[in-house]
């Protein structure tokens, strides 16, 4: 297993290297970032000149991809447009990313696997029926037109019937809020909404998938001897029928944790959080854009998550089912 | 729904459909509540029942029995019924509508009236007209995607499951590349690079097939994997058929099923990742207007003008629910043993 793990990371590494090389020439040549610059007639060629200069966009693309990832190797993200050194920013912004995204990955799961379990064993009852219902509209609702819905109809009717703010729609904290519980009450405000958007575009596929295995092992013939033995129903199906239920659903939700990541980039601009996605997305819209040191560093630290939760979801499906060996 | 619902248990109701002939094990698959309410399975066991008893059945194509499997799809003709109903409204309508989309009128915010049944936006627009002009343009949008992606993944993933080697190799290489980044982030990274120059709806419609080809090929792929190694193709082989005629004649009809409901389901994506893309505003660009903008449009009036959000989400909604009914539809008839996602 260890030597299995070493050879997925390297090989994650080397698309890596690659994906960073195809996407930083992507994002060079995706616009201009002197575009508005030059078209505003009040400044001088010179100062063009001089940003062009600043912005080593006199350099050759390659040699500065190769300052790019030189620098990323040595923890250095470099400068954007604006002046501001990137490095220290990320954390930051990947600390308010995650606030949104762990809560809403782990409410999802329980919620999609509680009731894809529950929507198997009562197979065609009207919690199955309606629960059917709920994902087909969630697996066709935008996330966008949920967030809105939930930002612009569900809070503020919360809001205004009880006279008190207690769902935030923008932010993700209250600036100069002090002392520990303020601050982590203030969080959990400003969290309600963002989690919940995640949540309901998520946890419809993943209870679909648990149904579904449910039902398969449920239909199962040692599910059937152990019943016969005289175990009880509820030993039988918590025991032996939900583990082994539960390892294709593992699977997918680490896998998942690209697109609920690409859900974070929405859910962030549209609840006003300065989150990762934010950052990627006013690097590519800004008025000095394309930010392509803001815009990399956004790209390769998602590359890096989304690699680590392949790994990570190849490595539970042998850890879960004991059949799969890995060689 | 339990005809749609059915599928999750396609494989067990399929092996259950081998041992018909033998009475008790489908007796005892019903006991165990593998089979109740499908339609498909009653049908093949009635004639069954009806050949047993010696009575004279007419053979079916492949292609009669995916209709008589898909007619029998309820909620599928409900999206199909659906889904005419909205290309209807967005093509025809605007024939009949009084109002062109990017008219301005002189009302300006004023709710649903007998004038404006889907009321005005702030600058005066009228919103029936222009859910008219956004619904034909994502679902335009939609089609050139499903299009492109059908025809260059079914090709690429042909090519790389027939002939393997470095086809292959490559094919899964370049796949494995998308994988590391949210295919939305992409998507942004190359919209943006569009929306500048041109935002016009073929560049994001060839965008969005750009990406979206590759989970096609690696299915027909997978489908070409196996279906080369069988009796039938060697057969081919040694009568001395051409490579172009075996893919094209005896390979892909084998694979059309997951095809088609593939070509569906890209249909419902593109119109979700496109309305997406827009409400960011890095697809469609004014004077066009597509579903995701009128969205955007809408926001920051939502409180006030709720009605300017309400009818594209509505419509937006409405498409992808049918387009996906459609396509699970497709693919109890088509496609009988793939495990469905919903």
């Amino acid at each position: 297993m260890g030597t299995y793990i070493l050879r997925r990371i390297a090989a994650g590494i080397l698309v890596l290297a690659i994906g960073t090389f195809f996407l930083y020439l992507l994002v060079s040549l995706s616009g201009n970032p002197l575009a508005n610059l030059m078209a505003n007639p009040h400044i001088s060629p010179a100062t063009v000149r001089a940003a062009r200069i600043e912005l080593h966009l006199n350099e050759p693309l390659l040699q500065r991809y190769w300052t790019w990832i030189t620098g990323v190797l040595q923890g250095n993200f470099g400068i954007s447009t604006t002046g501001q050194s990137v490095g220290p920013q990320i954390w930051p912004r990947m600390w308010v990313t995650l606030q949104m995204v762990i809560p809403a990955v782990v409410i999802a799961a329980i919620l999609g696997i509680g009731l894809g379990v529950v929507t198997a064993v009562r197979q065609y009852s009207i919690t199955d029926h309606v629960s059917t219902g709920f994902a087909y509209l969630f697996f066709a609702t935008p996330v966008f037109v949920i967030a809105i819905l939930l930002k612009d109809f569900l809070a503020v009717k919360v809001d205004n019937a009880t006279g008190h703010t207690i769902l935030y729609t923008i932010g993700q904290n209250n600036p100069g809020t002090t002392g520990a519980w303020s601050i982590f009450v203030d969080s959990l405000a400003h969290d309600v909404l963002p989690v919940m958007t995640l949540v309901l575009i998520t946890y419809a596929s993943w209870s679909r998938y648990q149904r579904s295995s449910m039902l398969d092992v449920l239909n199962a013939d040692y599910v059937r001897l152990a019943r016969a033995k005289g175990l009880s129903r509820r030993r039988v199906l918590y025991v032996h029928a939900l583990r082994n239920a539960l390892i294709p659903v593992t699977t997918v939700i680490a896998l998942d944790f690209a697109g609920i990541l690409g859900g974070a980039v929405i859910t962030e601009i549209v609840f006003g959080w300065e989150g990762m996605g934010r950052f990627l997305f006013t690097g590519l819209t800004g008025p000095v854009s394309p930010d392509v040191n803001v815009v990399m560093s956004a790209l390769l630290i998602e590359a890096i998550l989304v690699i680590a939760f392949n790994i990570i979801a190849d490595v539970l499906y042998g850890v879960l089912d004991p059949r799969i060996r890995y060689a | 729904m339990p005809e749609s619902s059915e599928t999750t248990k396609a494989s067990s109701v399929n092996s259950a459909a081998t041992a018909v002939p033998t009475a008790p094990p489908l007796a005892g698959a019903v006991a165990a509540g593998t089979l109740p309410g499908d339609g498909g399975l009653r049908q093949e066991v009635a004639a069954l029942a009806a050949a047993q008893a010696g009575l004279n059945i007419e053979a079916r194509t492949q292609f009669q029995m995916a209709r008589a499997r898909f007619l029998h799809h309820r909620m599928a003709l409900i999206g199909l019924f659906a889904f005419v109903a909205i290309l209807l409204f967005s093509t025809i309508g605007p024939l009949f509508w009084k109002y062109s989309y990017a008219q301005i009128t002189t009302q300006f915010g004023t709710g649903p009236s007998m004038a404006h049944p889907f009321g005005t936006d702030t600058v005066g627009h009228d919103m029936l007209a222009q859910v008219m002009a956004a619904t034909s343009t994502s679902i335009q949008t939609a089609m050139v995607v499903a299009g492109i992606s059908t025809v260059l993944g079914t090709l690429i993933g042909a090519l790389a499951g027939y002939y393997g080697k470095w086809s292959d190799a490559a094919l899964m290489r370049f796949t494995d590349l998308l994988l590391i980044v949210p295919a939305l982030v992409i998507l942004l990274v190359l919209a943006s690079a569009v929306s500048k120059s041109a935002g016009n709806w073929l560049w994001i419609a060839l965008i969005l097939a750009g990406l979206f080809w590759t989970v096609l090929a690696r299915l027909v792929r997978g489908t070409f994997l196996s279906l080369r190694e069988r009796e039938f193709i060697e057969a081919e082989h040694a009568i001395g058929a051409s490579d172009a005629r075996i893919i094209l004649r005896h390979m892909i009809p084998n694979a059309i099923g997951s095809i088609v409901v593939n070509a569906t389901l890209t249909v419902a994506l593109a119109i979700l990742v496109e309305a997406a893309l827009s409400f960011l505003g890095l697809g469609i660009q004014p004077p066009q207007v597509s579903l995701g903008y009128l969205i955007n449009q809408a926001e920051g009036d939502a409180t006030v003008l709720p009605y300017l959000f309400y009818f594209p989400a509505a419509f937006l909604i409405a498409i992808i629910l049918a387009v996906n009914f459609i396509g699970d539809g497709l693919r109890d008839a088509l496609d009988p043993q793939q495990r469905i996602r919903a």
